[in-house]
């Protein structure tokens, strides 16, 4: 293991020379929480953060992403034909990405570069990117990452982790291409390896020792999908949801998306924009007929797709990182911490109704 | 206000006891600090279910919709004016309802008081006019009036209008309240200075549609965002297409609207939607003298017509 040191009066000045080869992405706070937008030149990532309100998945898969373009116009020899649209897709750098945001692309990987199908426009725009990862002194009350196959140290999905340890960062190198982003960016001041090996250990365990919500997830795969899909308790579960897109937008492992077509008089785009299983026009058929008509199907859905067909179609665990946005921000308070726990503790022979 | 939680459970329970409701919608304390949770009890035994504190701003009018067995419900004063609006419009039945009404001392708005400290909230103690906020090496009170839902601050109908039966004694409505200090400042602008005001207002917004959702209003079958043959509103962050929906929405409140607050509050990006809805709102209070809500007795203007009609337009 090789650990840099960052002293924070070199930070900004590497962070300019690393705006040299590579786009820049950064937490900045805009009136009262942070979200991730391209820094521009000379402008900082605000570090002084628990966590964004939106995930930073959209730095690899935009909301709205246009695909192809197309002419209408029949004078023109390439008409009603789709063409690629050019896309740029030089170096860009993450900077102040928690953990478990890192680890929810991996995550999102097994759907989008899978092996019998691979989507480019993700592929390209993953492999470009480089990820700088925040470890969390103080993770947040609504953090269940440690149970959720995460942590606030967790490396997977990173290049490098920062650790903040007052006047400078530990850099952790995790990959070759962390260790190319702090060349470039001309950080290099090395340290005992041992020395800073239990420097972060010794934080790792006092940010996790704060984590005290926590999922049961151990006897979810055993349990017979049919009969968690009839429980009773999805209508208790699903009363409160207005069905609004909140908890799978500002979710970092949700990734539907619905293709569009718009055409403005002989020119048109073909796009891409995320979709939520918690609209009624997510899965309304072409005949007229919607397979989830009710709330509570699609309340159901959601929860079904994360904790339990994921598990059983990846064997990677759950769709869910524990960051805990949706909790935070679902304006009814349905809380999936609960609902975790009430299908992995699931007996059908114990049920009332 | 905290008292009134035992007359609540002790109504609720007589409801559902004499079976002269199926079920009562009320809320549950929720699971993190200044939220709770809309939640329906059915037996007698689960109504210790319920509580009652500065966090129910939620309308609970909004899971009545097109229900068809017989309810008891908790309601606020702006809660009771959607029931009105729903009889009115036909989507519930008033002898469906057993409306037990709160008179409401208003809600916080936690976004408010998350955003007064650095740390991150651990607990929150309610102490009628004081908010003990408790964090990470920190414990502060607050005064609760100086943390409302901006709704609640210029409420003027706190008691419900309609009820079967009260938690408690009919609170002072307040006097002199200036509603609309806000949308006269905007309407002042200039053409170019509005058209910017609302384009940074909406600028944020992520299309979850969580401020339709939340509204009782909204229970259209299909709302025109959603519309697929034809579709009428495209599906990216294009800004003709949010303007389109935030605009549309807050025409299709116009008059109906009860100014509850809970699509201010259901926004996860903090946008302040309701600046469109109170211009409406302040238009027909002006122009028909028109407060939604307030009475059975009356039709709402933009569903009337009458041969008098001042303007000649209709004729």
């Amino acid at each position: 293991m090789k650990v840099i040191k960052i002293d924070k009066k070199e930070w900004a000045g590497g962070l300019e020379r690393l705006s040299d080869s590579f786009l820049l992405c950064g937490p900045v706070k805009k009136d009262k929480f942070h979200n991730f937008k391209e820094l521009e030149k000379g402008e900082l990532p605000d570090m002084n953060l628990l966590n964004t309100r939106l995930s930073p998945k959209s730095i690899v898969y935009p909301q709205s992403e246009i695909m192809f373009k197309y002419t209408l116009d029949e004078n023109q020899k390439d008409h009603n034909i789709l063409k690629e649209i050019d896309k740029d897709y030089s170096p860009r750098g993450v900077i102040g990405i928690r953990p478990c945001d890192a680890k929810a692309f991996l995550l999102v990987k097994a759907n989008f570069d899978a092996p019998e199908y691979k989507d480019p426009y993700w592929i390209k725009s993953y492999k470009a990117t480089t990820f700088v990862g925040y470890a969390c002194n103080i993770p947040c009350n609504t953090c269940f990452c440690t149970t959720a196959g995460c942590g606030p140290f967790h490396e997977q999905g990173l290049d490098l982790l920062l650790v903040d340890a007052g006047d400078y960062y530990l850099s952790k190198i995790i990959t070759e291409k962390g260790k190319n982003l702090l060349t470039a960016a001309g950080w290099s001041e090395k340290m005992d390896a041992a020395a800073a090996g239990d420097q972060i250990a010794s934080m790792k365990q006092a940010a996790e020792a704060k984590i005290t919500a926590r999922v049961a997830t151990n006897k979810l795969k055993d349990k017979k999908t049919t009969e968690l899909f009839e429980a009773s308790f999805w209508e208790e579960v699903a009363f409160a949801c207005i069905n609004c897109g909140t908890c799978t937008y500002v979710c970092p492992t949700c990734w539907c998306f619905d293709i569009q077509d718009e055409a403005y008089g002989s020119s048109g785009i073909r796009m891409r924009n995320w979709d939520s299983c918690m609209y009624p026009l997510f899965t309304f058929h072409g005949s007229g007929h919607n397979p989830r008509e009710t709330k509570m199907q699609r309340v159901r859905q959601r929860f079904m797709h994360k904790l339990k067909y994921y598990v059983d179609r990846y064997e990677n665990g759950i769709q869910c990182v524990g960051c805990g946005r949706c909790i935070r921000h679902c304006p009814v308070n349905i809380d999936i911490r609960k609902v975790c726990d009430l299908m992995n503790d699931y007996e059908p022979a114990l049920d009332e109704e | 206000m905290l008292t009134y939680i035992e007359k609540i459970k002790e109504i609720s329970s007589r409801l559902l006891q004499e079976g002269k409701v199926d079920v009562v919608i009320g809320f549950r304390k929720g699971t993190v600090p200044m939220m709770n949770e809309p939640c329906f009890v059915k037996r007698p035994e689960d109504v210790d279910n319920f509580v009652w504190d500065s966090n129910c701003g939620i309308n609970l009018a909004n899971y009545l919709a097109n229900r068809k067995e017989k309810i008891g419900i908790v309601v606020k004063g702006c809660d009771s004016r959607n029931i009105v609006t729903h009889i009115i419009e036909n989507k519930i039945k008033q002898d469906q309802l057993f409306i037990i009404g709160v008179p409401c001392k208003a809600m916080i708005d936690r976004r408010k008081i998350e955003a007064m400290f650095e740390t991150e909230i651990q607990e929150v103690i309610e102490a009628e006019d004081r908010i003990i906020v408790k964090g990470h090496g920190l414990e502060k009170t607050i005064n609760k009036i100086d943390v409302l839902q901006e709704n609640c601050a210029i409420c003027v109908q706190r008691n419900p209008v309609i009820y079967d039966e009260l938690v408690g004694e009919p609170v002072e409505e307040k006097k002199d309240v200036d509603r609309y200090e806000d949308v006269r400042k905007i309407e002042s602008m200039p053409p170019q200075e509005k058209w910017k005001y609302f384009d940074d207002l909406i600028l944020p917004c992520i299309r979850c549609y969580a401020c339709r959702n939340a509204c009782p209003l909204c229970y259209c079958p299909t709302c025109f965002v959603d519309e697929s043959r034809p579709q009428w509103v495209g599906k990216s962050q294009d800004p003709t297409d949010t303007r389109t929906f935030h605009f549309l929405r807050a025409y299709h409140c116009a008059g109906r609207c009860t100014d509850c607050g809970a699509c201010e509050r259901a926004c996860p990006m903090d946008i302040k939607v309701r600046q469109f809805t109170k211009k409406l709102e302040k238009d027909c209070l002006d122009l028909f003298g028109w407060e939604a809500g307030m009475t059975l007795e009356k039709r709402p203007p933009l569903d009337t017509y009458r041969p008098d009609d001042p303007d000649d337009f209709i004729k």
